[in-house]
């Protein structure tokens, strides 16, 4: 009469399509809220699943339902001293009296709070960076391990059945099975002979006793199967943590008051992007925060973002200091260096013609990629023309200026090119 | 008792746990005493497999059956805890069709649960033939052995036998009717495109409670039949609505006649059925989207009238079976412990003023009712002989067997909520006018309270006062082809707000302005909101049905 099923099997995310149909049906909602979201994190953690909240109102499904106000009679458990007509102070917030008054926006202030997935937060991330989607989908993966060879097993799949190995269990095992017998044959062999060989006498008891057991042992060697099995082996592969690298990151930042909010955040954008991309070729990622105006310093993330100062800019200061942090704690001979430098372009007039010395001489021939972006809608700085006098020397640099976010991904698309190249 | 005061009574649950135990002495006299410790117990761990489950389920149903209760078969399926999530978001249904309403419940379900803030259900049942329930695999063997007795004897039971579920519910079609409804609206996506399909389904899930006939019993179809039915459905509907809304010029001595018409003769309250009937502008395909989601709408009408009933039902049966089964030596101490625990979680009923109420819990006002209708007949007071001469002595099985089956929450509560419970539970009237500055107590548990409480709870249950009178008055068929509402207001209680966002939809589904006026008590009426539509989206279906009523 009762039927159990175990279901557990079954495919789950039976709800995947209505969730993906709810994240795009308030895409424009999810989108700010991971921008929030983005401009709360660490660029290190950029990448992890993230519960983001929307407005509730936006997304009630309306009924009709009896507002506030009239009359209404409740009955509610738990009296503790309450007798027939006794009055109660209205409760301050319990919204008695506004019959008419209700405004539209009265409810669901709350917010609706929910989890995106890393691929999902992801998604959104890049969403409007104009990334081409195979670089999305690298840059989402996770390829911390590969799958490398190691002995054989005794399961696994038919493609990876290993032959040679197979039949060399087979020979072992019949060889095995089939041993006791053919002593014994060939003694039987040997009793025959000389009772005659082929001439015997078949009626002889003793004669008839030999061919007897001789004609069960063949037909017992004849049933030990050709391969069984507990003959098969398999190829195994097991999964490897990829080989240690490790590298370190400097984002390096003009934070003289031209540098706004806007600018910082698509500068934050810059330094996730790069970020991401590291992640997948190095195990280990440092990362170093370098602010500069006249003066450079190394800080952490929290003063990087969120502290500004005033005073003029001088570029090449935060440049030596990039260079003198590598000298003094990063050696070349074990690890990569990577330099991402936003800036709004401005520099001291005379300083630019030292960044160049600094950049082609000094900085380049350490890193492995030294990348820039200048954050502006004017004419280029003389910064700019400088740095460009750097790129045609070393190949190892990248240089843009973006007006927006989908402005970041191309400045970029050279290093994640090559390094795909030599990866693939 | 007429003082609270002096009573000194503990609340009601935290009372439950001693009376639990004290229970299985004095609790079935009706049948032989069993003898105890008379069988080895099923099992002792806490682990399940599938063949304790059978086993435990093979006695749950022996003794289900000595008390009489008509299940449909079961079909017991074990989900995991993502599953569970699914069902959730579906309202526990097996199958639907695609909506981002659905996935937003995913994602509020899924947020909580990561959050550790709440547990997931131990189980889910269908009301469908065979009776579906789903177990979580995460329960151990008591907890198993609990829900089943719960959900494939208890709700089972309910389902099979209560009146609402016999009309309002076709058991042995809703799966196949679920199928149906999402393969239709997929289809529906893939040809007229997934926003049109999804901008439709929202208009008709606003109105979904206002999509149940009241009054009129469904007639009974399968999957087969639904299916043949479909597409003569859709073209006689539209031939109807276009005879409706002809338009080619009457003939002069019409004209006069035609406008005396009113239409609807009489204000209908089922909306969605008018619009599915008569709205000018709808597609076929849209109209039979209207009708999927009022069929399901009515699916769930009787769920959300025998709440209390249901999930009183289903614990009473929980505890009487697992009781029953202890009584025969079949079940472990520790088991028993360990059902117990759950039991009174379940039960709990903070009191109106503590941090954690949320409403009368209908499984604690549910099972103390059953078991105190129990208590009346097998051995009743004198106040039980004054307040239920009929069944006070009467046989209980037989008692709750009927009650089960003609009742709903609100009639339920009206004809069987006893003194008894009410002082248990120490229930009071609290009346909230607007008028007044102030609260006021309406009543308590005492003898000229008793009757005003019980009248209360089961209005508080009434769908009727629970969701404002609203009725589709009046059509202007020879004009502008507005349709009116009227909002019949109860004790002066206004509309949420949010009943502009209704309107709208209601007006995308009509295709032409909707209006709503308000019908106070004295008798007045007012105009209370108008919506109009944007004229250019409703130019091709107009011109398409008029050449379709040429054609």
């Amino acid at each position: 009469m009762t039927d159990v099923i175990d279901r557990r099997e079954n495919p789950r995310h039976k709800s995947a399509v209505n969730a993906q149909r709810f994240l795009k049906r308030y895409r424009a909602q999810v989108r700010e809220a991971v921008a929030r979201a983005i401009s709360g994190r660490k660029i290190a953690e950029a990448d992890r699943d993230a519960s983001v909240s929307i407005p509730a109102r936006d997304l009630n499904e309306p009924v009709f339902q009896h507002g506030a106000g009239g009359r209404r009679e409740v009955v509610l458990p738990g009296n503790k001293e309450y007798v027939t007509g006794d009055e109660i102070q209205r409760p301050p917030s319990g919204g008695g009296g506004q019959g008419s008054g209700a405004s539209d926006d009265g409810e669901g202030e709350d917010a609706f709070r929910f989890r995106l997935s890393r691929e999902e937060f992801l998604d959104f991330f890049f969403e409007d960076m104009a990334l081409p989607d195979l670089v999305k989908t690298q840059l989402a993966a996770i390829p911390h391990h590969k799958r490398i060879r190691a002995g054989y097993r005794t399961d696994g799949t038919p493609s990876n059945l290993a032959v040679v190995r197979t039949m060399r269990e087979s020979l072992a095992r019949r060889i095995a099975f089939a041993g006791p017998h053919a002593a014994r044959l060939r003694e039987i062999e040997e009793a025959l002979d000389e009772l005659g060989g082929e001439e015997a006498d078949r009626n002889d008891p003793r004669v008839a006793a030999l061919l007897e057991e001789q004609a069960e042992l063949r037909a017992r060697v004849a049933k030990i199967p050709f391969i069984d099995t507990f003959d098969l082996r398999f190829r195994n592969r097991v999964t490897q943590p990829m080989p240690i690298a490790q590298a370190v990151m400097f984002c390096v930042m003009d934070v003289s008051g031209s540098m706004d909010e806007s600018r910082k955040d698509l500068a934050k954008r810059f330094f996730i992007l790069l970020h991401l991309f590291l992640k997948r070729h190095y195990e280990r990622i440092e990362i170093v925060f370098i602010r500069h105006h006249t003066t450079a310093k190394v800080v952490d993330e929290e003063e990087f973002f969120h502290s500004t100062e005033t005073g003029g800019t001088v570029v090449s200061s935060a440049i030596a200091l990039t260079i003198e942090e590598i000298t003094e704690r990063f050696p070349l001979d074990q690890w990569n260096i990577y330099v991402a430098q936003a800036s709004d372009g401005d520099n001291w007039e005379g300083d630019s013609p030292r960044c160049l010395d600094l950049l082609v001489n000094r900085l380049l021939p350490m890193v492995q990629y030294f990348t820039y972006v200048e954050i502006t809608t004017g004419e280029p700085q003389n910064l700019w023309v400088h740095y460009e006098q750097a790129r045609a020397a070393k190949p190892n640099m990248a240089l843009g200026r973006i007006r927006d976010r989908t402005d970041i991904y191309p400045v970029l698309r050279e290093l994640f090119a090559k390094k795909e190249k030599v990866a693939a | 008792m007429s003082s609270i005061r002096s009573t000194g009574r503990k609340g009601s649950l935290s009372s439950a746990l001693p009376e639990f135990l004290k229970g299985r002495a004095d609790a079935q006299p009706a049948r032989p005493p069993a003898q105890r410790r008379r069988a080895e117990p099923l099992s002792t761990g806490s682990e399940w497999s599938f063949d304790l489950i059978a086993r435990y389920d093979r006695e749950i149903a022996r003794v289900a059956e000595r008390y009489g209760l008509d299940t449909y078969p079961n079909q017991v399926e074990i989900i995991s805890a993502e599953q569970m999530m699914d069902a959730y978001a579906s309202n526990g249904m097996p199958i639907g069709y695609y909506h981002w309403s659905f996935g937003k419940r995913f994602l509020a379900t899924q947020q909580v649960y990561k959050r550790g803030a709440m547990g997931l259900a131990y189980e889910i049942v269908i009301n469908s033939n065979p009776c579906i329930a789903y177990l979580l695999e995460e329960n151990t063997m008591p907890m198993q052995a609990l829900v089943i007795a719960h959900a494939c004897y208890g709700h089972n039971s309910f389902f099979k036998g209560n009146y609402l579920f016999r009309t309002w519910t076709q058991s042995d079609a809703i799966v196949d009717y679920l199928l149906f409804s999402k393969q239709y609206i997929i289809e529906c996506e893939r040809r007229y495109g997934e926003e049109e399909v999804e901008r439709t389904l929202d208009a008709c899930h606003a109105l979904a409670t206002f999509g149940v006939d009241r009054y009129k019993r469904p007639p009974k179809r399968t999957l087969a039949q639904e299916r043949l039915r479909l597409k003569e459905r859709e073209e006689h509907l539209q031939t109807q609505v276009n005879e409706l809304w002809r338009t080619l010029p009457h003939r002069a001595d019409d004209e006069p006649e035609q406008s005396e018409v009113r239409f609807p003769p009489e204000p209908q309250e089922n909306l969605l059925y008018f619009l599915e009937k008569h709205a000018p502008m709808l597609e076929p395909w849209q109209r039979e989207i209207a009708r999927i989601v009022r069929k399901l709408a009515q699916y769930f009408y009787p769920q959300r009238q025998t709440q209390v009933m249901n999930e009183g039902w289903a614990t009473f049966w929980h505890y009487t079976i697992m009781q029953t089964m202890y009584d025969e030596g079949l079940l472990a101490d520790s088991f028993l412990l360990e059902v117990l625990h759950s039991h009174t979680n379940v039960l709990t009923q903070p009191g109106f003023d503590s941090q954690y109420y949320s409403g009368i819990n209908p499984y604690a006002l549910g099972f103390a009712m059953y078991r105190d209708l129990r208590r009346i007949c097998e051995s009743p007071t004198d106040e039980d002989r004054q307040w239920f001469p009929d069944i006070a002595g009467s046989d209980w099985l037989k008692t709750l067997d009927f009650a089960m089956r003609n009742f709903k929450d609100e009639s339920f509560i009206q004809q069987f909520l006893s003194p008894q419970v009410i002082r248990d539970f120490h229930l009071f009237c609290l009346i909230d006018d607007d008028d007044l500055p102030n609260l006021r107590i309406g009543a308590i548990h005492n003898d000229e309270g008793y009757r005003l409480v019980r009248e209360s709870l089961a209005r508080q249950y009434s769908l009727a006062e629970r969701e404002p009178n609203i009725q589709i008055v009046n059509v202007d068929v020879g004009g502008d082809r507005s349709m009116t509402l009227r909002h019949f207001r109860q004790d002066r209680r206004p509309l949420a707000p949010m009943y502009k966002d209704v309107l709208r939809h209601l007006a995308y589904l009509w295709g032409f302005t909707v209006r709503l006026e308000t019908a106070n008590e004295d008798g007045s009426i007012e105009p209370t909101h108008e919506c109009k539509v944007d004229k250019r989206r409703r130019g091709e279906p107009v011109l398409a049905a008029a050449l379709r009523t040429l054609g």
